[in-house]
């Protein structure tokens, strides 16, 4: 099989303007990926599924991966002028200073896609795809056409981490119901305090199933003045 | 939370902009069912949502999520080795190979080197969780043809038989949380090998008498041939693995393309169907059983001796380093692919179960398309999934 | 011919019929409440807390390290920590559990806290028969119930409690002999054996 260079000087060729970049992967299987610019990311699906000599027609495993905004702090050397009084005399000295800077950097959603071929029997080639952010730009090509195997696996990543995949042929929530807000698998998911009362060895499970259920019955209590009786 | 969420488009089911009656003679309105969530045949709480015209399908949703409970969450916030009890509970069936492919990423994460007789057991044991998967399947698909119990409780008179050795050695007849990172957790003893060997032997005579109870069955083939047929081409596309893209006559078997573990040792056929009807499904997985035992023969001959856990390999306060890694086998029901991301920590990042049975009901629609009720109850059962893997 | 093969599956069908009349091998349930199998000895139901010695308050093994609490997958285990050290079997001061609880509703009998222990203090039971009418409290077991004896460990799992009694008795010796080092070099005379378990 080609090296993964090698795919990606292949991709180039083949797809003029395709902006491909390898990620290095650090652990022993040596995985390494190559993360697609969006835009051109279907051109270069067909080219690998196309392509006689990689022929990667099976899409084995799509899934997300959430990147939140990570804050950052990090110690930089400035040069800046303070005002110092040197032998009785106020001057104006040069000098450099640690500060510790903080910057955001934002977040992303990520779709990686594990490629194998049935033909030639090679693999895994890996590819992936971010989003702009976390929030509003959060679309990304479907590979579903290219590989229908795609087909739920992008729903399950759209239900549970909010990608939208334009392009997709019936892209509703696939494991959680139709109504349901948010998206599970992010990382900052808040999940419901409204357990069933189920008295764990925890108590704090307990404990905030019981504020919950306090809340609600004022609520409840509050609105039609009688109240949930219970 | 702030992400934006975009209405996503309405099912088309509701929409019955659908071609009009096509059988001869017969006039009348679409209907609707949903064939499921309790239904005996969908094995578990799985729903179908189909458009009936008389009793063509002409189309079917599926509908999961009834037994989710966000595995892959759960494994989040919990650490590697604490993830190992709950992939038993996938696919509850063969809980040892889902434990198997957990090990297996983990290793190709970390880089552990499992031992010579550790990787006997595991090709033993995962052998034998795929004679009494396949067993299983049959005695279900023909249960689900109207044959009630036969079939099912030969096979799971000889499963029984497999699950005392699982109880007997792991100490749990389906959730047997026995592969460690780097080896497997108890060393069995001779007199449990030679248990095994015993059952072993006893193996061919069961898919004997399955062969003649059910191959030429005249009412088997009436009801199985030529329905739910799959074209090769749909099936790589659709990513379709094990014996649903075998029986289709794809060369797909990830026990020879991979040969993780110490398969390349060992000389097993990998059966192949011509037509990817049922029909050709169920042989398929007759005809793997009898290379299942095959593999057993062989490699009951000579299990080495020595430790059956890779020393390098800690139980507590294991932290991977920084990395990913995607490790997939050849589960009984297909592809089963773990694929993990390391930030450091003794929690994994990203773990996510690449699930056989979901990905396996991609083309559901389009075997049953066209097919009568009776029908997609038996194409569904050829398909063999377990909920627990589906909706994760 | 038509029928063949209906005709040899019904063959195969009469051959079990009437074989499990001789064969006991085609008989594999057991009525269970009367007939029971014998008891496997790797069987995992529920974990209970080991002691040494005869009073479980005084020979418990668990110093509530907490590391079973923070491993457990369902995270059905519940332990507070002492405040005050109390000698544990060799009579080095430790901590101890005030409570210990595990709520076996929750538990899935994994085994991962039996093994993660350094101190070979939580082990399986194979109590299966646990039904009670009370969902809530019964299914909470504090460390009064789950406190069994070393010789109730043997009972059920001979081999592993052997291979742990072993372990343990060089451990304990090591560390006595270790203790005992330094004061022997002081004091220059021989020291008294190092105590016995139990």
């Amino acid at each position: 099989m080609k090296t993964i260079e090698e795919i990606k000087a292949a991709i180039e060729a083949a797809v003029p303007g395709a902006g491909v970049e390898v990620v290095v992967n650090p652990s022993p299987c040596a995985q390494h990926s190559l993360r697609l610019d969006p835009d051109s990311a279907l051109a270069v699906a067909r080219f690998l599924r196309d392509d006689p000599e990689l022929a990667l027609d099976f899409l084995s495993n799509v899934t997300g991966v959430d990147w939140p905004d990570r804050e950052i702090s990090e110690k930089v050397k400035v040069a800046r002028t303070v005002a110092k009084t040197v032998d009785g005399v106020e001057q104006q000295v040069e000098e450099t200073v640690d500060e510790i800077r903080k910057r955001v950097e934002p977040g992303c959603l990520e779709a990686v896609y594990h490629l194998y071929s049935v033909v030639r029997k090679h693999g895994p080639v890996v590819i992936r795809m971010r989003t702009g952010n976390r929030t509003d730009r959060v679309e990304l090509p479907s590979l579903t056409p290219v590989w229908r195997s795609g087909e739920f696996q992008e729903r399950e990543i759209f239900d549970l981490f909010g990608i939208v995949f334009n392009g997709h042929p019936d892209l509703r929530r696939i494991l959680m119901w139709d109504n349901f807000k948010d998206h599970p698998m992010r990382r900052d998911y808040v999940e419901p305090d409204d357990y069933e009362y189920e008295p764990t060895a925890h108590d704090a499970v307990l404990a905030k199933a019981q504020a919950h259920r306090a809340a609600a019955q004022a609520g409840a209590k509050g609105q039609e003045g009688a109240g949930a009786a219970q | 939370m702030t992400a934006s969420f975009k209405s996503p488009a309405e099912p088309k089911l509701n929409n019955l902009d659908l071609a009009p009656s096509s059988e001869p003679g017969i006039s009348g309105d679409l209907l609707e069912v949903a064939m499921g969530p309790h239904h005996p045949s969908t094995h578990g709480v799985f729903r179908m949502d189909i458009v009936l015209d008389g009793e063509r399908v002409i189309r079917l949703k599926p509908v999961f999520g009834y037994l989710h409970r966000n595995h892959e969450k759960i494994a989040e916030n919990i650490t590697y080795i604490a993830s190992m009890p709950y992939t038993d509970r996938l696919d509850y069936i063969c809980s040892l190979t889902n434990n198997w492919a957990y090990a297996l990423a983990v290793e190709k994460l970390v880089g552990l080197e499992v031992p010579e007789r550790a990787e006997y057991l595991r090709i033993i044991l995962g052998e034998l969780t795929r004679f009494q998967n396949h067993a299983s399947t049959i005695g279900f698909l023909i249960q689900e043809m109207g044959a009630s119990g036969t079939p099912l409780m030969y096979a799971f008179r000889e499963r029984e038989k497999i699950l005392d050795l699982f109880e007997s050695l792991t100490g749990s007849r389906m959730m047997c949380n026995y592969m460690r990172f780097g080896g497997c957790r108890v060393d069995p003893s001779a007199e449990w090998l030679d248990q095994v060997r015993k059952v072993v032997a006893g193996l061919p005579a069961f898919t004997d008498e399955i062969d003649r109870l059910l191959t030429s069955n005249e009412i088997l083939m009436a009801r199985t041939q030529g329905i739910g047929i799959l074209p090769p081409d749909l099936a790589v596309n659709a990513g379709i693995t094990g014996p649903m893209l075998r029986a289709s006559g794809v060369n797909y078997d990830i026990r020879k393309i991979d040969s993780y573990g110490i398969y390349n040792r060992f000389t097993f056929r990998v059966p192949l169907g011509e037509r990817g009807d049922v029909y050709d499904r169920y042989m398929i997985r007759l005809l793997e059983m009898r290379e299942s035992i095959r593999i057993l023969e062989q490699a009951l001959k000579n299990v080495p001796g020595g430790p059956i856990v890779d020393p390098k390999s800690k139980i507590r306060g294991f932290r991977p380093k920084p990395g990913e890694a995607y490790g997939r086998i050849e589960a009984p029901k297909g592809e089963l692919g773990f694929y993990l991301i390391s930030d450091g920590g003794p929690n994994p990042y990203r773990y996510r179960v690449r699930p056989p049975s979901l990905v396996n009901l991609t083309i559901l629609e389009d075997m049953c398309l066209g097919a009568a009720v009776a029908d997609v109850v038996i194409i569904f059962g050829s398909v063999d999934i377990v909920l627990g893997e589906v909706d994760r | 011919m038509f029928g063949e093969g209906i005709l040899k599956g019904l063959a195969e069908t009469a051959k079990n019929f009437f074989g499990s009349y001789v064969s006991a091998d085609r008989l594999t349930t057991v009525e269970y409440p009367e007939k029971r199998l014998e008891p496997i000895e790797a069987a995992r139901v529920f974990p209970f807390l080991v002691y040494d010695g005869g009073d479980w308050q005084a020979g418990l093994r668990c110093v509530a390290c907490q590391i079973c609490e923070k491993e457990c997958p369902p995270k059905c285990i519940y332990i507070e920590k002492s405040k005050d050290k109390k000698p544990d079997a060799v009579g080095k001061m430790q901590f101890y559990p005030t409570r210990f609880d595990i709520d076996v509703s929750v538990c899935m009998s994994c085994q991962i806290c039996v093994e993660v222990c350094p101190f070979d203090a939580i082990k399986m039971d194979k109590l299966f028969e646990l039904a009670t009418d009370d969902r809530f409290g019964g299914l909470i077991l504090d460390r009064g119930m789950l406190a069994k004896s070393n010789q109730y460990f043997h009972g059920i799992h001979p081999t592993e409690a052997a291979e742990v009694d072993a372990r343990l008795t060089a451990e304990r010796a090591k560390s006595a002999a270790k203790a005992g080092a330094p004061a022997a070099k002081d004091a220059g005379r021989p020291q008294p054996p190092p105590p016995g378990e139990k």
